[in-house]
Parts: structure tokens; sequence; C-alpha cells
């Protein structure tokens, strides 16, 4: 035990070690640089007319999803380590609902839509 | 009757994980806690998303994404929020490595960035309210302000938290509640930008294209 620890022995929460690190600053610029990447592809893909229009959607969401994949691995770090299961957990049924509201909204509405009775204004 | 501590099962510095070795450490909790309140946070913004999907078509014959949004603009927003979502996570780390000096630098270009983010976001806001096109013209605007503008009051909150948290390491030091405190507002920020990205994807690449 140095001397630093003794300093801060009086002020810390029990459980709490010292030396425990999350990440490291290459982890963090990893992520960076792919958020980059994918950030400037996803841009690209909208301003382009090279690619069929259609299929331009489903491309930016995938590369969405991508992105948010780096953000939760390198900033967020999660993990596969028996410390991140709950939040593993918890962030898959926070998906779960996520996909259940705007789908549900999206499918739903667009069934009131088509089923809506022509209005004699125009 | 025996009574078997928690400390004879598993020494401390043994990462426990499932329950299986004693509790998780504070951090691990706190962090957990955390953790549920962004999810809550983030099906808000689910919320949100879906009443735009819904909406965004509805322009009422008012001006679309299309003419309104500035895709440059966009990626310069973007960028700030990324970078200082990279120089929170730096000064989590300089936190941990014990270096207040490195954390003040990381923490001013966080808020720096975080402020040019919410200045740009502001002025695009001024400028569609003066042309006109204001949250109550029209069902898609409605969504597009209730959508960003519920992104920037987060924002907003994150840059108030930053310098709160700036003045509590320079008042009372690296202890660990301190520490803890920070560590849940790198997970905010980190949360903040990845509801940004759907922000972005959705709003302004898929409606401004």
């Amino acid at each position: 035990m140095d001397g630093d620890d003794i300093l801060h022995l009086h002020d810390r929460t029990p459980g709490v070690r010292h030396d425990e690190p999350t990440a490291d600053f290459l982890t963090y610029t990893a992520g960076l640089v792919f958020a980059v990447v994918l950030t400037i592809m996803s841009f690209a893909v909208a301003g382009t007319s090279l690619l069929w229009g259609p299929g331009i959607p489903v491309g930016l969401i995938v590369l969405a999803f991508a992105q948010i994949g780096v953000h939760l691995v390198f900033f967020l770090h999660m993990g596969t380590g028996p410390d991140h299961t709950n939040n593993i957990i918890a962030l898959a049924f926070g998906m779960l609902i996520c996909f259940l509201v705007i789908t549900g909204s999206i499918w739903i509405m667009a069934n009131l839509n088509n089923n809506m009775m022509q209005m004699p204004m125009r | 009757m025996s009574v078997v501590s928690l400390a004879d099962v598993a020494p401390h510095h043994v990462a426990p994980g499932r329950g299986g070795g004693g509790p998780a450490s504070t951090r691990i909790v706190v962090a957990y806690g955390f953790w549920i309140f962004l999810l809550s946070d983030i099906i808000l913004f689910a919320g949100l998303f879906a009443a735009y999907a819904v909406l965004s078509g509805n322009a009422a014959g008012g001006p679309t994404g299309r003419e309104l949004f500035d895709l440059r603009t966009a990626f310069i927003e973007t960028m700030c929020l990324l970078v200082s979502s990279y120089t929170a996570g730096l000064g989590i780390l300089s936190i941990e490595k014990q270096r207040p000096d490195l954390f003040y630098v990381f923490a001013g270009l966080t808020f720096l960035l975080g402020a040019a983010f919410l200045f740009i976001e502001i002025s695009e806001f001024a400028g569609m309210i003066r042309e006109g096109a204001g949250p109550s013209k029209s069902g898609f605007l409605s969504a597009f302000f209730t959508l960003v503008g519920t992104h920037g009051a987060h924002v907003t909150a994150g840059l108030l938290w930053l310098v709160y948290m700036t003045a509590q390491v320079f008042v009372k030091g690296l202890r660990s509640h301190v520490r803890q405190r920070l560590l849940c507002f790198s997970l905010f920020w980190h949360a903040l930008d990845i509801v940004w990205v759907g922000v972005f994807t959705l709003v302004y690449l898929m409606g401004g294209r």
C-alpha cells in the first residue's frame, strides 16, 4: 500500500478498490476512429447519387446500428465479462421496448392511414 | 449453525459477477443503476422517434426536410458531439490515473465542444423559426422540434452537470463518490451521443436527402 492509497483510505466507499481500470487510451481512440469513419460513410451514402435510391435508407440504418454498437463497446465498455451480464440483459430489454414502440407506432399509423375514409374536401 | 462470511468465500480482489463471490463493488452497482436510468431515457427518445417517423411526411403544405436541413451543418454538429464524447472518456481516464490537471483540460474541451454543438443547434432553430418554419407550422415540424429539442435539453443539462462536477473535483478532490458521479456523467454523455446517431440518421440523412 503506497502513500497515496493511505491518503484516500478514509474517503472510500466499501467495496471500491483504487486500481479498477475501466478502459485505456487505445480503446477510446479506436472507438473515435471507428465512429468517425462510420459517420463519414453515413453522410457520403446520403449525399451520393451513385447508389440505388431505395436502398439508401436501409444502408443508413445499418450504418447507424454499427455506430451505436461501436459506441456501446468502445465508449460505454459493454463487454462479455461476468460484471456485464446484468448490463447486457438491461440493454436487451431496453432495445426490445424501443423496437416495440417505434415499429408498433409506424405499423399502426400506416394501417390507419390506409384505412382512413377519403375526406370530401379535395 | 455455522456462519460463513462473504470474505471467507472469496477474497475481495476477485471480480465477483453474478453474485457468486459476494456483492459486486459499489462502482459496478452505481453504474448499473445509472445504466437502467439511461435506458429509460432512451425509451423516452424511442417515443419521440416514433412520433417523428409517423409525422415526418405531414408537412401540411409547409417546408419539408429536404428544403430545411443542411447536411453540412448536421455533419459539423455530429463531429462536435462525437469528439466531445471522446474527450469526456479521456477525462474519466485521467481521473483514474489520478491526474486532475489533465481532467480539467479534457473537461474544458468537452464543455467547449458541447457548447459549440448547442450553439449550432440553437442558431439552426432560430433560422427555421425566422423563415416561418416554427413548431406550430406542421406536424412534421412539431415532431422535429420536440425530438431535436429534447436532445438539446439533455445536452444543456449535461453541460451544467459537467460544470458542477468540475467544481466538485476542484473543491473535494478525487474522492470515490466524486469519481462515481463523474463515471455517471460520462455514461450520460456517451448515451446522448448514441441518441444523436439516431437523430442524424433518421432526421437529417433520411429527411434531408
